[in-house]
């Protein structure tokens, strides 16, 4: 019966070609609009979310918590059970995290022929330039080799470079830190200010190892920075993160923790709230438009129960029951709606294409904002139609056979 | 078996007024008749005709078609009734529009889940002992009125119903088609069908074995003719 509905569905809307189109197209519009105009929303969030990552927002920063003596706790920070190990253990087993970073940081003078200046010196790995988004503008970074062979390289700061150097490129001079020369290899691009109103070019990096054991002489870092893949992993991270490095440092039951995991979450939050408000706004327009195309469907359904009064007394005369009539209109109403979701499928991708390639608006279409707006259009078919496919299931054969 | 009809009245609510367009209708017909039901319009036979057909419920009083009750069926039983033993064939012939004679006929089977296929090779059957084999695929505005007849009964036979009801067949047809349209139903009386016949012509009701006249929502005649006295 259900098959025999659909052909009969079908048929009905082959006889009414314009109708049926421009029926649907009521629909094509609104899934259009909630495809294109939530593909605005979501490219807006991809954005800001990618502006805010350079931010550091998907980051996780480990650092070591305070150390107590007899009761007695100090700054934190002084604890020395974060190493490198930990670093290494972290990147091989937790899952959905991109690099992980050690370092270790301390102020010193640095020399530069006449010139000098002090500025926090952070050891670190290769890894730290991706995570802190750095680009070398001039020479190269610090490189896995050197990390191995403890060389004494230092890629600069932008601030530094020009406090030291001047309009002079610095690349394949020597700086003195503590009193011991060191090969600049490279100058950061500039960054500017932090969103805390620190310069984030005032830096100097060498390899991590040299930094342990040549510059500061400890075994321990300062902190470990983690970049999460995924923003939504960030919870489940730190939670592996936190239990993994308890169970290292053999933390047991309610223990304090001997580190501190950090994250950026008010940023993210914020972010995510402002960008959500936007994409919500877009869709409810074309969420709007879709529901006005399924009042479409209903008004031309109700036309079509009267002007087909007739027919369905016949076919209720030869035994169509109340289910096979309700069928029969219900049918035609969901076609009506998947064909135009379809159809609407196409055009807000079309349209989603066009306004990032003409308009200059950076769009993103997924496969729930595609999905979604489809499955709208089958439920606007659906309950637009329950209420004349009920009206023709209900007529009485009698009369619908009278019917002029 | 056939038909049963007990103090059958059908009452309709016009304003504060209550209308009996039945008052208390008794009759029998067995399988086999060929009855005429006659009267002037208003007289209550297209009301008859409608509770005898299934697509309307007595207000009050006992129907049994086939030794089953109908009168207290709902909607849908009701449907599934006509759908099994009755056969409809209107003044107005009512075929769809829209698809062709073929399809039309096989109709009732859509209703009764019967497969594709076997509809459509059991209304090619059918439509052939009504002469109209090479008219299949002909729609419904590209036949006579004869012919559309034809195709309306055929769908009436479709699914061997044992009652064929025809509300005033050869109303809208010339009189050449008539006495065709007669014939058939006579050759079906024959091959054993109920034919229950609506009509104001007095000359069509001449075709049946039985006449039954009603006025004013009661039977005030009913007569079998001579010849068919046993």
């Amino acid at each position: 019966m259900f098959k025999e509905s659909i052909a009969i569905a079908l048929r009905a809307l082959l006889a009414n070609k314009l109708r049926s189109i421009l029926t649907m197209l009521g629909i094509i519009i609104g899934v259009g609009a909630v495809i294109s105009m939530v593909s605005i929303g979501m490219g807006v969030k991809e954005k800001v979310q990618n502006s805010i990552a350079s931010l550091g927002s998907n980051m996780l920063i480990v650092t070591p918590g305070a150390a107590s003596s007899q009761g007695v706790r100090s700054a934190s920070g002084s604890s020395i059970t974060l190493s490198l190990e930990d670093a290494e253990y972290i990147k091989k087993t937790v899952q959905g995290i991109d690099y992980v970073a050690p370092s270790v940081s301390k102020q010193y003078q640095i020399i530069a022929g006449n010139q000098n200046w002090t500025t926090t010196v952070y050891g670190i790995t290769p890894e730290y330039m991706a995570i802190k988004s750095l680009t070398v503008g001039s020479g190269s970074f610090v490189s896995q080799q050197d990390i191995n062979s403890r060389n004494r390289v230092a890629v600069l700061g932008a601030t530094v470079a020009e406090n030291l150097f001047g309009e002079m490129n610095p690349t394949g001079e020597n700086v003195r830190i503590n009193n011991t020369p060191y090969l600049v290899v490279g100058v950061l691009d500039s960054k500017g200010q932090s969103s805390m109103g620190q310069d984030q070019d005032d830096i100097v990096l060498v390899p991590l190892t040299t930094a342990q054991e040549r510059l500061v002489g400890i075994t321990y870092l300062n902190s470990i920075s983690i970049q999460v893949t995924k923003m939504e992993g960030m919870d489940q991270a730190q939670e592996q993160i936190t239990s993994l490095l308890r169970q290292r440092h053999k933390i047991s039951g309610t223990k304090e923790d001997d580190f501190t995991v950090r994250n950026l979450t008010s940023i993210m939050a914020m972010m995510t709230e402002t960008t959500g408000t936007i994409t919500l706004l877009l869709g409810s327009i074309g969420a709007i438009s879709l529901l006005v195309g399924g009042i479409g469907i209903m008004n031309i359904m109700m036309v079509s129960v009267t002007e087909r009064t007739r027919e369905i007394g016949i076919r209720k005369a030869l035994g169509a029951t109340y289910r096979d009539i309700m069928l029969q209109f219900l049918i035609e109403s969901v076609v009506i709606g998947v064909l135009g979701g379809v159809f609407g499928i196409f055009l807000g991708i079309v349209a989603a294409f066009a306004i990032s390639t003409f308009g200059g608006l950076n769009t993103v279409i997924s496969a729930v904002s595609i999905l979604v707006p489809f499955g709208f259009s089958i439920a606007v078919g659906l309950f637009f139609g329950i209420y004349p496919a009920r009206k023709a299931a209900l007529l009485d054969p009698i009369e619908a056979l009278r019917y002029e | 078996m056939g038909i049963t009809l007990k103090e059958i009245t059908k009452c309709y609510k016009i304003g504060e007024e209550t209308v009996a367009a039945l008052a208390g209708v008794s009759l029998e017909i067995k399988n086999g008749e060929f009855v005429a039901i006659m009267g002037p319009s208003g007289s209550g036979k297209s009301t008859m005709m409608n509770i005898l057909g299934c697509l309307d419920r007595p207000t009050s009083g006992s129907y049994l078609l086939e030794e089953q009750e109908v009168a207290t069926l709902t909607d849908d039983e009701l449907a599934k009734t006509r759908n099994k033993r009755i056969g409809f064939v209107f003044q107005n012939f009512n075929l769809l529009s829209r698809v062709s004679a073929w399809e039309n006929v096989a109709l009732p089977l859509v209703y009764a889940g019967i497969a594709e296929k076997e509809r459509l090779n059991r209304a090619a059957v059918i439509l052939e002992s009504v002469g109209l084999a090479s008219r299949k695929q002909h729609m419904p505005n590209e036949l006579s009125g004869g012919q559309r007849q034809r195709v309306a009964i055929a769908r009436a036979l479709i699914n061997e119903p044992s009652i064929i009801m025809a509300d005033e067949p050869t109303g809208n047809l010339d009189s050449r088609s008539s006495v065709d349209i007669m014939r058939i139903f006579g050759d079906l009386n024959e091959q054993g069908k109920t034919i229950i016949l609506v009509t104001h012509e007095p000359d069509i009701a001449q075709s049946a074995k039985r006449v039954i006249t009603v006025r004013d929502g009661l039977i005030i005649s009913d007569e079998v003719k001579e010849q068919y006295h046993v």
